[in-house]
């Protein structure tokens, strides 16, 4: 069942086009990452999803009652002072905070939210820490449960903008099986900006290459198949593709 | 034991009475403001706004007119400039911070030498003197005070959510604009309280130390705002009579006690770093 159709979707920055013609529609459990080169409008086409930047020209329609707030976001990490004097639970919190209201204190099932979410993801333990204490995967997992109870009624989109920035391979993935547990047991749909085109096709279902244009939209199994593939595959990963196990010259 | 001394000899002097009751709130709506200044990193704009208000303070002296109710709306528009400047101006935050707060000091020292030529009243502008509060200075800075703390605590959790991560609050549908514009509009009439007491060169210490200090011991936001509170008000006090006992200046005199809390402060962190 679609959620989101995009139709023919061109959205501009500071007065210039960034990213046109963008033609997907996500459908409910969903993993789709969305590839291509820095300012090819990535995150650009994310803000527009958003809500955040009105199309130019096109559509973007949510329908199956998607609301606005059923999407969690989690931007990319370089917005969050990494040493930021905050508690793992006034972060998590802060997400409920379209849900205040008037209020000028969170209540009860605020509380209760932030706190399914941290088992959730596994650090409950960490409820009390400081945020700048923690590694770079478990800032990580605890914007990702601020993204998870921002929602009133269960999340059903997430959206996440390079969530690998700067983690370690042991950090990645754990990330990884999180994202996909979220996207499998959860059954979120999951739309995730990455530069690693090996890790797109090995997680996710659906991959979107932007680069100032749609230039490619479908399943990451025929999306190997390609030209643009292979050629984006050779780049990320030499002749031989170690994560995806294929060879590229057999492609 | 001279400091504790003088506290009941203190309370028999009317202009001192004035001086604890704008400080004690000058001090509060200042750390509470300044935790979110320093991590949004617009603490310089607390140090532009106070040169903005002593330009204002001067034009108001040659005019004769009364000097709150110019500086006010001048450093509250101001307030507002900067803020779009710092978020998306042709020129850098910082560089424009340091362009209008330079050239309103210049313009702030060439107005008053006009006008009576260099006399004490630039110093007092520049370095603070407790003697210039009058009753309706009071009045007024504690109407202001309070709506500012009241503002403030209406809004924490939103204040919270914007100093932390504002790509995210505004994602989240968050008008983060607004309170930023919140934000830089109690810091200005916080600047322009308190210029008068603290002085134009020093009412921004009141707003950077309290945050910086409580910084290197507290790992919550809730308690460096709380620590913040604290320390503003202890220093403010501790500040204010020293002045008073050995006659220094009183701006002065509060940023040396915050200066050596935070160095206490400093080292603490440090100890329990080891």
């Amino acid at each position: 069942m679609t959620l989101i159709s995009c139709e023919n979707v061109t959205l501009s920055y500071d007065g210039n086009v960034a990213v046109e013609g963008v033609d997907c529609q996500i459908a409910a459990g969903d993993y789709l990452c969305i590839v291509g080169c820095n300012g090819s409008g990535k995150t650009t086409f994310i803000r527009g999803l958003l809500g955040l930047l009105k199309p130019v020209s096109g559509s973007i329609v949510f329908s199956d009652g998607l609301k606005r707030q059923d999407i969690g976001y989690l931007p990319q990490q370089s917005t969050v002072q990494k040493n930021f004097p905050a508690s793992v639970r006034e972060v998590v919190l802060s997400g409920r905070l379209s849900r205040l209201g008037i209020s000028v204190v969170y209540r009860r099932q605020d509380k209760q939210a932030a706190r399914e979410a941290l088992e959730l993801l596994q650090i409950a333990d960490l409820e009390k820490s400081g945020f700048g204490e923690l590694s770079g995967g478990q800032q990580q997992r605890v914007l990702l449960a601020r993204a998870l109870c921002a929602a009133p009624d269960g999340l059903k989109v997430l959206i996440l903008d390079e969530p690998m920035n700067g983690l370690d391979a042991h950090a990645k993935t754990e990330l990884y099986a999180t994202i996909s547990e979220l996207n499998h047991k959860q059954g979120i749909t999951v739309l995730m900006i990455t530069h690693d085109v090996q890790a797109a096709i090995q997680h996710a279902d659906r991959i979107l290459v932007l680069e100032g244009k749609q230039e490619f939209y479908g399943d990451t199994h025929a999306f190997q198949h390609t030209a643009l593939g292979r050629s984006m595959l050779r780049d990320s990963c030499g002749n031989n593709c170690a994560v995806c196990g294929i060879g590229l010259g057999d492609l | 034991m001279e400091l504790l001394e003088a506290i009941p000899k203190f309370f028999n002097y009317g202009f001192l009475i004035n001086a604890l009751i704008v400080g004690t709130l000058i001090s509060l709506c200042a750390s509470l403001l300044g935790v979110s200044l320093v991590l949004k990193r617009y603490a310089m704009i607390g140090d532009g706004l106070s040169h903005v208000g002593f330009r204002a303070l001067a034009v108001a002296t040659v005019l004769n007119w009364a000097p709150l109710a110019v500086s006010i709306p001048v450093v509250v528009v101001t307030a507002f400039l900067l803020l779009r400047l710092s978020e998306r101006g042709k020129i850098k935050g910082d560089a424009a911070i340091a362009l209008i707060s330079a050239a309103s000091l210049a313009i702030g020292v060439f107005l008053m030498s006009l006008s009576k030529g260099m006399n004490t009243d630039i110093d007092n502008y520049l370095f603070g003197s407790i003697l210039a509060l009058t009753q309706a200075d009071v009045a007024l800075s504690v109407v202001l005070s309070i709506a500012v703390i009241v503002v403030f605590l209406l809004f924490y959790h939103r204040i919270f959510a914007v100093t932390f991560d504002e790509t995210y609050a505004r994602a989240t549908g968050l008008k983060a604009g607004l309170y930023n514009s919140v934000l830089a509009l109690l810091t200005a009439l916080t600047i322009v309280l308190g210029m008068r007491m603290m002085g134009a060169l020093l009412i921004s210490a009141l707003i950077i130390f309290p945050a910086l200090s409580s910084m290197w011991l507290c790992k919550r936001f809730s308690a460096v705002t709380v620590v913040a509170a604290i320390v503003s008000l202890g220093c403010f006090f501790v500040g204010l009579l020293v002045s008073f006992v050995y006659e220094t200046p009183t701006g002065a005199s509060i940023v040396i006690v915050n200066l050596t809390v935070f160095t206490v402060f400093y080292l603490i962190y440090k100890i329990k770093q080891m």
